[in-house]
């Protein structure tokens, strides 16, 4: 006898999950963590997978890939039997970073010594912050990253236990860069879920890398949200390097709130990964902000990178300019849409924007669409996308000089993709990811030089 | 040293060189002329390796090899050289790492060790001077943001860094001022050995009071019509083509 059962959908097997682990996540957290869990894993079953069908995922379906997982959660931090000093070395000995580990999205103690870190910055885990430095996290927690909005911000606050909090003091600078390293590292397949919360005080300057890995070759997919609170004058810059193996789907958000006179300048290079999809979402929320917004992504074989911006001119006088590249090999596939909202009082804003792509073969894809909402007429904006390929007559130019066809190839990427790491103001940096870069583009392993952890496999 | 036989070409199912034959030995300057379209641009980037146009028939062989069966690269590091009619701009290719990569594929090719950092700089300055180059345009992007005759003379400021044995200069003297025209035409003289060759295209006779060539030939429709020594060049000038076209019987 043949019993009929409904296949159950990806949303409810979701919030099954939730309610019978409901006492694991909330573990350790106070109310005002917890208690926004429920509204929010109400609005992700309202929204749902994000897929087609939600107009600001129309470039990247994750139906198929929710649909078809059934990975482990990390409801408490998983034993990380390595010390950090063992596996991570860096080879560019100038190049020096203050380095914090995250593994599989929690927090990792040991490895992170409190005392390493520069004088009055507090680097801890989300866990601790959110009791220890309640007055701090209760301001901000939710309210820079709203989980109505989102199905992915939804389901990260639902889920929320641990990722890190930074918070810089009014009028600290720090010159040496901030280095986190996300680590994927586990035997079985792995759904990780992270949240962050990074506070920028007044008049401070920091740069902040992120760095994204994985360790082990098993499917992983990363939920992680990261809230950024940059206050009255201060100087960020963000890099996030994105290097993970095909069978990961690498789910980012990054929502920035400015205050006035703030600078800040990010810049997301996608090495490597199978989804990458970026939420970037920046509300300029004080006079005179300005915001430099770029990313880099190569991509090959079946990988898909999709950038996802949104720029929110919410007070006059603010500068946004975004440039996006994009570099497509075999089979693989992109997105980029950026939407640029210019509200009604935001007079005198500048916001520019432009994306430019370069297919090398017949069979790769990019999706580009600019999404301008202006309302009002005080504004400069502009905006531009390409889709092209490699410049033959520039081709030959460069063989008849006696380069061969293969290093022509590379020195013409190299050119279109460097327009997007001459952004990056830290010049060790910039000769760090142009390596990667470069190596990436010739097919050898695009393991960072910096890194011994070998995430490729 | 460069032997064309019987040479036919076509571009996009159009056929433009229609039988050209040429031989140009060591110590010669050729110069090639003829009407707009004659298939003169066509020849040279035939002759460089420009995939975009098809060999159907015929032979070229440089310095006793085949040059028909080399890529473009190969050519260039035999020591063929094309100055462009209309050189590209290429943002984000430095012209130091542009002339470095072309100038140790060279070396490499002749299994010589890649210059040093210093060496280059040494080498380029030195050119740089041969040909008055102004030193900012170096320190660009391959020919980006610059002007018609600052194009013409970077053609020869990597023909004086790459030092071919034949080089083929298209129209490299149009766009040029008096000033300019006069550099440039030291400089091919001043890199003119008797191991090496030259074959100008130009459409003005004006060039011709600084080089002085050896043959001049007019290629019309894509053949070479004529061939003598540099007096046809101001008869061209005094009497345009159409006596050519006349004794061609149209
Ligand atoms: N890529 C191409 N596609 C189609 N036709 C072409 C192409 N390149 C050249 N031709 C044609 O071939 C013919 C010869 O062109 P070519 O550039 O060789 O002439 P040219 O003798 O150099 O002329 P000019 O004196 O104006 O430089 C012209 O009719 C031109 O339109
Ligand atoms: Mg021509």
């Amino acid at each position: 006898m043949a019993e009929v059962i409904d296949k159950i959908t990806a949303v409810q097997r979701i919030s099954d999950i939730y309610e019978a682990n409901l006492s694991k996540i909330s573990s350790g957290l106070p109310d005002y963590v917890n208690n926004s869990r429920r509204s929010a894993l109400a609005a992700f079953r309202r929204m749902g997978i994000p897929g087609f069908k939600n107009e600001n995922y129309k470039y990247t379906d994750l139906t198929r890939l929710f649909d078809n997982e059934n990975f482990r959660r990390a409801f408490k931090t998983d034993e990380f039997d390595v010390d950090l000093k063992d596996v991570f070395s860096c080879d560019v000995p100038e190049f020096d970073t203050h380095l914090i580990l995250v593994v599989n999205g929690w927090y990792d103690e040991k490895n992170n010594p409190n005392a390493s870190h520069p004088e009055g910055i507090i680097i801890k885990s989300f866990q601790k912050a959110v009791v220890e430095n309640r007055d701090l996290v209760e301001k901000y927690y939710g309210k820079i990253a709203k989980a109505e909005a989102d199905p992915l911000t939804a389901l990260n606050t639902a889920f929320a236990q641990d990722g890190l909090f930074i918070y810089i003091p009014d009028n600290t600078h720090i010159s040496k860069p901030l280095q986190l390293i996300n680590i994927l590292r586990s035997e079985d397949d792995l759904y990780v879920t992270q949240r962050n919360l990074i506070i920028a005080g007044k008049n401070s300057q920091a740069k902040i890398m992120f760095c994204d890995h994985t360790l082990l070759p098993q499917n992983f997919i990363v939920n992680n949200i990261t809230e950024f609170e940059i206050e009255e004058d201060a100087v960020i810059d963000i890099y996030s390097i994105q290097n993970q193996h095909n069978k990961t789907a690498n789910l980012i958000g990054l929502y920035i709130r400015q205050q006035q006179n703030s600078h800040l300048v990010t810049n997301a290079v996608s090495l490597h990964g199978g989804i990458i999809r970026n939420n970037l979402n920046v509300l300029l929320d004080g006079e005179h902000a300005e915001a430099k917004i770029c990313g880099l992504a190569l991509s090959d074989k079946n990988q898909h990178v999709d950038n996802y911006t949104f720029i929110e001119h919410a007070k006059p006088n603010c500068q946004s300019d975004q440039l996006y590249k994009n570099i497509l090999d075999d089979s693989s596939t992109g997105g980029f849409t950026g939407r640029i909202h210019v509200a009604p009082h935001a007079v005198k804003t500048q916001a520019y924007q432009r994306n430019n792509n370069v297919l090398l073969t017949n069979a790769a894809k990019m999706n580009t669409k600019p999404q301008l909402v202006i309302d009002n007429d005080d504004v400069k904006c502009s905006h531009g996308a390409t889709v092209g390929r490699i410049n033959e007559e520039a081709l030959f130019y460069l063989q008849s000089r006696g380069i061969n066809e293969k290093e022509a190839r590379l020195m013409l990427m190299f050119a279109f993709a460097h327009e997007v790491l001459a952004e990056i103001k830290v010049d060790k940096l910039r000769d760090v990811i142009d390596k990667l870069v470069n190596k990436r583009l010739r097919g050898e392993v695009s393991k960072c030089h910096s890194c011994a952890l070998d995430c490729i496999r | 040293m460069l032997v064309i036989k019987d040479l036919y070409a076509k571009v996009e199912e159009k056929d433009i060189l229609k039988g050209i034959n040429l031989t140009v030995n060591a110590g010669e300057v050729h110069v090639i002329m003829g009407p707009n379209g004659s298939g003169k641009s066509t020849l040279a980037n035939v002759l460089a390796g420009n995939t975009n146009f098809e060999v159907t028939h015929g032979t070229a062989t440089f310095n006793g090899k085949d040059l028909l069966e080399m890529s473009a690269d190969v050519r260039a590091k035999e020591g063929l050289f094309l100055g462009f009619q209309y050189p590209v701009e290429i943002p984000g290719v430095s012209m130091v790492n542009f002339l470095k990569t072309a100038v140790n594929e060279h070396r490499k090719y002749r299994d010589q060790p890649p210059l040093s950092a210093s060496d280059f700089l040494k080498l380029m300055r030195e050119k740089k001077t041969l040909v008055q180059i102004d030193s900012q345009l170096t320190n660009r992007s391959v020919n980006e943001g610059f002007s018609g005759g600052e194009k013409k003379k970077n053609e020869i400021f990597q023909m004086a860094m790459l030092e071919p044995s034949l080089a083929i200069l298209d129209e490299t003297d149009s766009g040029l001022d008096i000033d300019a025209l006069r550099i440039v035409s030291n400089g091919v003289n001043l890199l003119k050995t008797p191991n090496n060759a030259t074959i100008l295209v130009t459409h003005y006779q004006r060039l011709l009071d600084y080089i002085i060539p050896d043959f001049v030939h007019v290629l019309y429709q894509g053949r070479i019509v004529k061939s003598a020594g540099k007096e046809l060049a101001l008869e061209l000038e005094e009497k345009g083509y159409d006596w050519i076209k006349k004794e061609l019987g149209e």
